[in-house]
């Protein structure tokens, strides 16, 4: 396995009743890097990115990260591995009976045990820093598609995660209020986090990746940098899918 | 005349337009209110013209008597006032641990689910007042030091226990109502289970079910009046006495007021909150 790997998956099966999604799936992430995940629907991107941070158990195979967190093992502490590894959803998944600001504060008072003065300053400095400061008042359903997917970003931040996913997090939004929540994206990157990102915005993908991976029957089909994967993309399915999403 | 430019915050309505759905609204409200008193005078003439009619109202609507009875009512429906107030929050309390305890996944938890929908499956079974009957009458009958023999006492608990079941149902389909989603968002912070319950799954549950459970309190005012089938003298107890010394039945309808006194504001607030969780709904919509 390659030593300087932050996210080692490794021959990862995940099945759900008789359908197989994940078909021994490997692949490496390094640290401070940005993947991308790409591929038609039902390729199996969002179920590798839950099971990385445990959302769903594997059948088998193995994800290890920083060499020490094996995610997979049946005696992994769940919630540790989640502390350490954010995840933000298509459909956002904000608490509509908590206000913003509650949202972002629920998990550091809760689980990192911070104090409630210290959790308010920083959800407020994140916030800031996302342009979102005013809407800290606000409930979920006063925000705008854009504007909830970046608290969602935003909450998941204030757990000081070592690790980001993403899955798909500007499919559900209004082409107008994609750029908004890519331009956060584009902040964390700048900022040196480890990024897994599923996504169908191909330029983005092009722009900030280091490492594509078109997935394909639940497995890696093909992987490179983002030059090498769609400028000279080397099976014919790679080809077929990028002509079919440009 | 030119029309205004419109603008974003302004609203035009043609004046014309206006005056005329202001009439249409006043002509509806007038025809409304004619053909309701037009049906209210045809029942009574109905019932007026009946043969039985004079005896109905010796029996049944006579002023002395209710004039006699109303007070000795009242106070014996302060009886009731307090077997609901105790009984509710006894209620609230097991139907949301009974909710909870089905929802336990653990295999070490299997005793405790099992007693939980073994214990819906009872008390929601059996009606209320074989309940009563029940235990009012066998739980004293026992004799077991250090447990009250109170007909008061067992009458409520017969109340609790029946509702209780129930209501544990109303909290498990609001509990059902939330969607995995907000779950797993939950868990993905690190939040454990049971932190996932406390703060996101619960909080959002109990207000979607806060309509079905304020009918059933509703219902539960009413049914107070069940435990007078152990004897204690609540309001259904008192009519029926004053009912039995006078031979006239006019205090069953002055307890009937009661209940309806007190059921009415409670029936118009569930469905101001029902229709206010309804519309925060469609707001909530993106979220």
């Amino acid at each position: 396995m390659n030593q300087d790997s932050f996210i080692a998956v490794d021959g990862v099966w995940k099945s759900f009743d008789t359908h197989s999604v994940l078909r021994g799936i490997s692949l490496n992430v390094a640290a401070h890097s940005a993947t991308v995940l790409i591929g038609a629907s039902g390729s199996g991107k969002s179920t590798l990115l839950r099971c990385i941070n445990a959302l769903e158990t594997v059948d088998a195979g193995s994800i290890v990260v920083n060499s020490e967190l094996d995610v997979t093992a049946f005696s992994a502490d769940l919630d540790a591995i989640r502390r350490r590894i954010g995840i933000v959803f298509q459909s956002f998944n904000l608490f509509p009976h908590m206000k913003v600001l509650e949202n972002i504060t629920l998990g550091p008072t809760r689980v990192l045990k911070k104090s409630k003065k210290e959790s308010i300053a920083t959800a407020m400095e994140l916030l800031t820093r996302f342009g979102l400061e005013a809407k800290a008042l606000d409930y979920p359903d006063r925000l705008s598609g854009g504007q909830a997917q970046r608290v969602a970003i935003v909450r998941a931040l204030a757990m000081e995660p070592e690790i980001m996913l993403f899955d798909e997090i500007t499919s559900s939004l209004d082409p107008m209020l994609v750029g908004e929540v890519l331009d956060s994206v584009r902040e964390l990157r700048s900022g040196g986090l480890t990024i897994v990102m599923a996504t169908h915005e191909m330029s983005f993908a092009k722009e900030i990746a280091d490492q594509v991976c078109f997935l394909r029957d639940g497995v890696v089909w093909e992987s490179g940098t983002a030059a090498e994967v769609f400028e000279a993309p080397q099976r014919a399915e790679t080809k077929n899918f990028l002509h079919r999403v440009n | 005349m030119n029309a205004p430019v419109p603008g974003a915050d302004m609203v035009f309505v043609d004046p014309l337009r206006q005056e005329r759905s202001r009439k249409k609204a006043r002509r509806d409200a007038l025809i409304g209110i004619a053909s309701l008193l037009g049906f209210v005078i045809l029942i009574l003439l109905l019932i007026g013209r009946s043969s039985g009619w004079e005896t109905v109202q010796k029996t049944f609507f006579n002023g002395d008597q209710f004039v006699e009875s109303f007070p000795g009512l009242l106070q014996a429906f302060w009886l009731n006032v307090r077997i609901f107030l105790i009984a509710e929050p006894l209620i609230l309390i097991i139907g949301l641990l009974v909710a909870l305890a089905r929802t336990l996944k653990s295999p070490i938890f299997l005793p405790i689910r099992v007693l939980a929908t073994l214990y819906v499956d009872i008390f929601r079974g059996v009606p209320t007042i074989l309940i009563i009957f029940l235990l009012g009458f066998g739980m004293p009958a026992l004799q077991l030091t250090g447990v009250p023999s109170d007909a008061i006492f067992w009458g409520t608990a017969a109340l609790v226990l029946s509702y209780g079941a129930y209501v544990a149902e109303v909290f498990r389909a609001g509990i059902g109502s939330v969607h995995p989603s907000q779950t797993m968002a939950s868990r993905s912070l690190g939040l454990s289970s049971f932190q996932t319950n406390r703060f996101v799954v619960l909080p959002q549950a109990v207000r979607n079910v806060t309509p079905p459970l304020l009918n059933d309190f509703i219902s539960l005012q009413k049914d107070t009046a069940l435990v007078a089938v152990l004897g204690p003298i609540e309001v259904l107890r008192r009519a029926q006495i004053d009912t039995s010394s006078n031979f006239n039945y006019t205090p069953y309808v002055g307890a009937a007021l009661i209940f309806i006194a007190l059921t009415i504001p409670m029936t118009r607030f569930a469905d101001w909150i029902q229709v206010r969780s309804a519309r925060k709904k469609r707001a909530g919509g993106a979220a």
